[in-house]
């Protein structure tokens, strides 16, 4: 059978080949991704980001076990970086997640950010929609989790899931820029240590000062490896899927989410044809050099490469 | 850039500790290939289900706690049953070579002991995936 009849079939092994295929960048996977593209879009997916080692691997872990527990079925990509030297890297994501290894309803995929900033990859977008046309109910997405550059999980996903730990302190007000922004729902894990309840003040009141929508994140406190607060957690996730589907938000943030999408793609495209060995990337090696000589300026010469990839 | 191999290191068994694993995970790592790790205590079905969802070319396990001669060839026997014959399968740890020759008569392609240099392990890694 085709991979792509495989994957509407729910089969594991079609599913995780044809999300190599396109974190390798092969045509023939791509044209896959289009012809079941039309089938994605029924899952809610939940981004789940915050500092590294806040917990997001073992919240995880324990959402998608409630989620089992109401009879869904669950994927979740947990992404973690490369190594910018030599293009390998270690994900280590699944430690926290043994036991949903051999989940028949769960499907786990770890990937690399493969040179990609923004805390994701640039095959996450297609991964999650595989998984959803694989049957995923629910899809989770992990961020590598660097703090201020994590935006982009926003413009991948329906609900961000914040996760804050207590004792960050004063942290929270430096990481605030670009975080309070993002997070949908607001997450105190490690709520069995000390200072859980001043964490959750103080986010409290930061959101107090202002938020992006009319529906005020809530903060919740959770214990990931003690397992509390996770099912009231998953509730609230839910629940802000409920309101975005009767507010007509939804088909506005997936709208902002191609439109990002695509134009990443654009921008791909534009930055290989400068760069390859295009007429366009020969004049840029020309216009570089003199550049260099002050026979030209850096103006001068993008209106020139601009008129270039233009013809 | 071409593809990066994908290894799944896995400790199957009781092992109380995983600095060996670690060593070779990172290792393998720094020659560019991407390394699903798992921690410790990987039943096969585990690893197998694993190999499968991580869609990998290696499946590398380590073990010191000397159930080699059931635990690898029970792993190259669930992944022969779920039909997969394209992952290259490797060992290691505290293995006496008099038990080398059955492990690989089960399907364990190559057996590396201890003092083996990393780069022999990355070299074998290389020469030998299947797709
Ligand atoms: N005390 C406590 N530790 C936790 C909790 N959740 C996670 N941890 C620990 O925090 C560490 C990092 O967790 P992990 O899930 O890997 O964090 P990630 O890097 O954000 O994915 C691990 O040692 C976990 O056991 C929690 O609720 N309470
Ligand atoms: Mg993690």
């Amino acid at each position: 059978m085709e991979l792509d009849k495989r994957i509407l079939n729910g089969d594991k092994r079609a599913c995780a080949r044809l999300i190599t295929m396109v974190e390798n960048n092969e045509k023939e996977g791509i044209d896959i991704v289009k012809k079941i593209y039309k089938h994605s879009g029924n899952a809610h997916v939940i981004g789940i980001t915050g500092p590294p080692g806040g917990g997001k691997s073992t919240l995880t872990d324990k959402l998608a076990k409630e989620l089992r527990k109401r009879g869904k079925k669950v994927g979740i990509i947990a992404v973690d970086p490369t190594s910018p030297f030599s293009g390998g890297s270690i994900l280590g994501d699944r430690i926290r997640m043994q036991d949903l290894a051999t989940d028949p309803g769960v499907f786990i995929r770890s990937m690399g950010t493969r040179g990609n900033l923004g805390g994701l990859s640039k095959s996450t977008q297609s991964a999650i929609k595989i998984l959803d046309v694989y049957g995923a109910d629910y899809i989770f997405v992990e961020t590598v989790g660097v703090g201020q550059s994590e935006v982009d999980i926003v413009k991948t996903v329906d609900t961000v899931v914040m996760i804050m730990v207590p004792g960050l302190g004063d942290d929270i007000q430096a990481i605030k820029a670009g975080v309070m922004e993002i997070g949908d729902v607001f997450a105190v894990n490690k709520s069995d240590l000390d200072g859980a309840d001043k964490t959750a003040l103080e986010l409290e009141m930061m959101l107090d000062m202002g938020f992006k929508d009319d529906k005020k994140p809530k903060v919740l406190k959770v214990s990931s490896s003690k397992n509390e607060g996770v099912s009231t957690l998953l509730d609230e996730v839910i629940s802000h899927m409920d309101y975005m589907v009767d507010t007509d938000k939804l088909q506005k943030r997936r709208e902002e989410n191609a439109k990002v999408e695509i134009l990443n793609l654009v921008e791909e495209e534009i930055m290989q044809m400068v760069l390859g060995k295009t007429k366009t990337g020969q004049l840029l090696d020309e216009i570089s050099k003199k550049t260099a000589l002050r026979k030209t300026n850096p103006y001068d010469g993008k209106d020139i490469i601009v008129k270039s990839i233009k013809e | 850039m071409e593809r990066p191999i994908r290894v799944l290191v896995a400790k199957p068994g009781l092992d109380g500790h995983d600095r060996g694993a670690k060593v070779i995970a990172r290792a393998l790592r720094d020659a560019g290939m991407e390394v699903i790790y798992t921690g410790l205590r990987q039943t096969p079905e585990q690893i197998v289900a694993t190999s499968i969802q991580e869609d990998v070319d290696v499946v590398a396990m380590s073990i010191l706690s000397g159930a080699h001669n059931h635990l690898f060839p029970s792993v190259v026997k669930l992944l022969n049953k779920e039909g997969i014959e394209d992952i290259l399968v490797i060992g290691g740890g505290v293995i006496p070579e008099d038990d080398i020759p059955s492990l690989k008569e089960a399907g364990i392609a190559e057996i590396f002991t201890p003092g083996t240099p990393t780069t022999e392990t990355i070299r074998y890694i290389k020469e030998n995936v299947k797709r």
